[in-house]
C-alpha cells in the first residue's frame, strides 16, 4: 500500500511532466528559431568562400584563423590583424563610452521622472518613448540636420556672430557620440526609471533625518536600490551599440569602419562569406564575455535589501 | 473616417486590384534604386498592357547574391558589365539572344559586341558612364583633371575631399594614380597603391555615396564620382565641375538581361527590345542622366544633356577611358584587404 507521501509524490511528479509536455511544443519553437540561424552562421564559418560571394561545400578553418591573424599581402608573414583588432577595440570603445554616457544623461532624467506626481509621470514616460515611433535612420539622419555645416546649431552660432565659420561636428567621433547617446537614451532611461518608480523615497528621506549628505543618499540608498535598472539598461544599450551600424556610417562618414562594417564587407564587396560568419560569432562571444563579467561584479557588490 | 466611407475605399481598392488582374501580364523588374524612368515604364506599360513592377537593390552583390538563392520572382535584372560574365558563368541569366532582336540594329557598333558578352547573347545596354573626379570651382580653382585631387589633395580642398566607397573604382583609380594595370598582381604596384590610399585618407572628410546632396549642401567641396550624378550636382550648382582623370579612368555600364529563372519570359524579351528604341533609350537617360549606347537616340535626348561634358566625353580624354573588368577572385581578396587596411 501506497502511503499518502507517496501519492503525494507521484502527483507532484506527474504534474511536472504535464507541464514540460505543454509547454514543449513552444520551448521547441524558440529553441530552433534561436539555434537554427546561429547554427547556418557556424557552419559557414567552417567553409570555404566561393570565387564570387557565397560558399563552397569544403571544410576550411581560413576564416577563424584570418579573424586575428594575417598573412602580409606582401611580405608573406602570419602576424596578428592589426586592421581588424584595431577595427574590433574602436567598436568596444564606441559601445562602452556610449553606454556611459546614456547612463549620465539618463540616471537624471529617471531620477526626475520618478519623482514628479503619479499623473505628470506617464506624460513624461509617453514623452521618452515618442522617439520609437520613427524609424532609427530617420532620427538619425534628424541629428545630422542637427549638426551639419548649414545646420540648425552652426546656422544659429554663425548668425549670432559666436562663430565665423562653421564648426565642424558632422564626421567626427563627436558626431558619433551625440547620434548615440540620443537613438540609446530611451533604451537607459525606461528600465531605471522602472525600478526607481518602486523606489521608497521614504528611506531616502530617512537618509537625510540621519544627517546623510546628497551624494551620500545617492551613493548608499538611491543607487544601490536601482541597480537592477542600471544593470538592464546598460546591456540594453551595451549589445546593440556594438553592432551599431547605420548611426556611427551616417553621421561618421564612413571612412573608419565598424564591425558591423567589417561584416558587411565580407558579405558585400570582399566576397568572403565564411569570414564574415567567424566575425559574427566572435562578435557574439565579445558580447557574452561582456555581460558575465559585468553581471558577476555587479551581483557581488550587490546590496541586500527586503 | 466613417464606415461609409471605409466601404467605399475598399470597394474602390479592390475595383483597382482586379483592374491589374486583367491586364495581359505583368513584369518584374529588379534594378538599381532611382534609376527607372516612370514615363518609360508608363508606356511599355501602355503599349503592351503589361503591369510593371520595380524592386530596387543597391549594389552588384546585393543583386547578385539574391538571384543566386533563387525563388525571388524577378524577371529582369541590370548587372554592371563586370558582373554580367558572373552571371553568366553562374547560369543566371536565359539567352534571350538580344543581338536579333528587331531594335538591336540601333546599338551603337562600340556596344554590338562586347567582351563582357560576346555577341550580345544576353544583355541589352541600359546606361554608360565614367568614374572621375568632381570639384567645386567656388573652393578650388586649380587643374583638376588628375586624381590627385583624392590621392594628393591640395591644401585648399583637404578636409573637404569625399570618396565613393565602391572597393574596386576605388582600386582601380589608385592603380591609375600610381601608373598601373587594372587588376594587376604585381606587389610593387600594390604596395604602393596601399601606402597612396592610406596617406591620402586623412584629408578626406567622408566615404559616402550620398554625393549630390552632400555636394549640393556644400559638406563636401571635391568627390569622386560617376558622371550621372556628376552632372545632377551641376545643374544644381554650375561653380561644380567633373573632370576625367589624365591618368585614366574607368568606363562601366549596366545592362538588362533576363533571369532564368523569369516567369514572365516574354514580356522581359519585349523590354528588352523596348529599350533599344532610340526614343526609349532617351527616355531612360533622360531620367538616370547617364548616356546610353543606341544610335540616334540623341535627337530625344533634353536639352541639358545634348552637350553636357559629363555625358558627352571631351575628344582630349578619349584615350584615357577605360573599360572596367572583374578582377580574378585572388587579386580581388587583395583588394579587399588593402580596402579594410585603408578603413581600419
Amino acid at each position: 500500500m501506497a502511503t499518502a507521501e507517496e501519492v503525494a509524490k507521484a502527483a507532484e511528479r506527474r504534474d511536472v511532466r504535464d507541464r514540460w509536455l505543454l509547454s514543449a511544443p513552444a520551448l521547441l519553437v524558440i529553441f530552433l528559431a534561436a539555434t537554427g540561424p546561429l547554427l547556418i552562421v557556424l557552419v559557414y564559418s567552417f567553409l570555404t568562400p566561393g570565387a564570387y560571394g557565397d560558399v563552397k561545400w569544403q571544410f576550411s578553418s581560413d576564416a577563424w584563423t584570418s579573424v586575428l591573424l594575417e598573412r602580409d599581402i606582401f611580405d608573406d608573414t602570419l602576424s596578428l590583424a592589426a586592421a581588424h583588432v584595431t577595427i574590433f577595440l574602436r567598436s568596444i570603445k564606441l559601445a562602452v563610452v556610449t553606454t556611459i554616457a546614456t547612463l549620465a544623461l539618463g540616471f537624471p532624467t529617471a531620477y526626475f521622472m520618478a519623482t514628479r506626481s503619479e499623473k505628470t509621470r506617464d506624460l513624461w514616460l509617453f514623452l521618452i518613448t515618442i522617439p520609437f515611433w520613427t524609424n532609427l535612420l530617420i532620427r538619425t539622419f534628424a541629428v545630422l540636420q542637427i549638426i551639419r555645416n548649414e545646420g540648425i546649431i552652426n546656422t544659429i552660432l554663425l548668425k549670432l556672430g559666436i562663430v565665423s565659420a562653421p564648426v565642424q561636428i558632422l564626421y567626427t567621433d563627436t558626431a558619433i557620440l551625440i547620434g548615440m547617446a540620443y537613438v540609446y537614451l530611451p533604451l537607459m532611461v525606461l528600465p531605471i526609471y522602472a525600478s526607481m518608480e518602486k523606489l521608497d523615497f521614504r528611506l531616502v528621506e530617512a537618509g537625510y533625518d540621519l544627517y546623510a549628505t546628497r551624494f551620500r543618499v545617492l551613493r548608499r540608498i538611491i543607487f544601490p536600490l536601482v541597480k537592477p535598472g542600471v544593470i538592464a539598461g546598460s546591456i540594453l544599450v551595451f549589445i546593440p551599440a556594438l553592432g551599431a551600424y547605420v548611426t556611427p556610417s551616417v553621421l561618421g562618414g564612413g571612412k573608419n569602419m565598424m564591425l558591423s562594417n567589417l561584416i558587411e564587407l565580407q558579405f558585400g564587396q570582399g566576397r568572403n562569406w565564411p569570414l564574415g560568419s567567424a566575425l559574427s560569432i566572435t562578435v557574439m562571444i565579445i558580447v557574452m564575455v561582456a555581460l558575465l563579467a559585468y553581471v558577476r561584479n555587479a551581483g557581488k557588490s550587490g546590496v541586500r535589501h527586503g | 473616417m466613417n464606415w461609409k466611407t471605409t466601404a467605399t475605399a475598399m470597394g474602390l481598392a479592390l475595383l483597382a486590384s482586379t483592374g491589374l488582374a486583367r491586364a495581359d501580364g505583368v513584369l518584374n523588374i529588379y534594378n538599381w534604386g532611382n534609376y527607372t524612368s516612370p514615363d518609360v515604364i508608363k508606356k511599355f506599360e501602355a503599349k503592351y498592357n503589361v503591369k510593371v513592377t520595380i524592386t530596387d537593390y543597391d549594389s552588384n552583390d546585393t543583386a547578385l547574391a539574391k538571384v543566386r538563392q533563387g525563388g525571388t520572382g524577378f524577371d529582369i535584372a541590370v548587372p554592371s558589365q563586370t558582373y554580367v560574365p558572373i552571371w553568366i558563368k553562374e547560369g543566371l541569366v536565359l539567352e534571350t539572344d538580344p543581338g536579333k532582336m528587331e531594335n538591336f540594329k540601333n546599338v551603337a557598333p562600340e556596344w554590338a559586341n562586347p567582351d563582357f558578352d560576346p555577341g550580345r547573347k544576353y544583355s541589352v545596354p541600359w546606361a554608360l558612364g565614367t568614374v572621375g573626379v568632381v570639384v567645386n570651382t567656388d573652393a578650388y580653382k586649380g587643374p583638376a583633371d588628375s586624381w590627385g585631387i583624392i590621392f594628393n589633395t591640395p591644401d585648399e580642398l583637404k578636409g573637404k575631399v569625399n570618396v565613393v566607397p565602391e572597393m574596386n573604382d576605388v582600386i582601380f583609380a589608385a592603380i591609375k594614380y600610381v601608373g598601373g594595370q587594372q587588376c594587376t598582381d604585381d606587389k610593387a604596384v600594390l604596395k604602393k597603391v596601399r601606402d597612396t590610399l592610406v596617406a591620402a585618407k586623412p584629408n578626406w572628410i567622408a566615404m559616402e555615396y550620398n554625393t549630390i546632396e552632400k555636394m549640393g549642401a556644400g559638406d563636401f567641396k571635391a568627390t569622386s564620382d560617376w558622371n550621372g550624378s556628376a552632372l545632377r550636382q551641376r545643374l544644381a550648382n554650375p561653380a561644380i565641375h567633373y573632370n576625367y582623370p589624365k591618368e585614366g579612368y574607368g568606363l562601366w555600364s549596366d545592362n538588362v538581361v533576363v533571369l532564368k529563372e523569369a516567369k514572365n519570359v516574354d514580356n522581359a524579351k519585349l523590354f528588352q527590345n523596348f529599350i533599344m528604341d532610340p526614343e526609349n533609350a532617351a527616355g531612360l537617360s533622360a531620367f538616370h542622366r547617364y548616356a546610353n549606347a543606341i544610335t540616334g537616340s540623341d535627337k530625344y535626348m533634353p536639352a541639358d544633356m545634348k552637350d553636357a561634358p559629363e555625358v558627352v566625353i571631351p575628344a582630349a580624354a578619349k584615350p584615357q577611358g577605360e573599360f572596367q573588368k572583374m578582377c580574378a577572385p585572388e587579386i580581388q581578396d587583395i583588394y579587399t584587404k588593402i580596402w579594410t587596411e585603408l578603413q581600419k
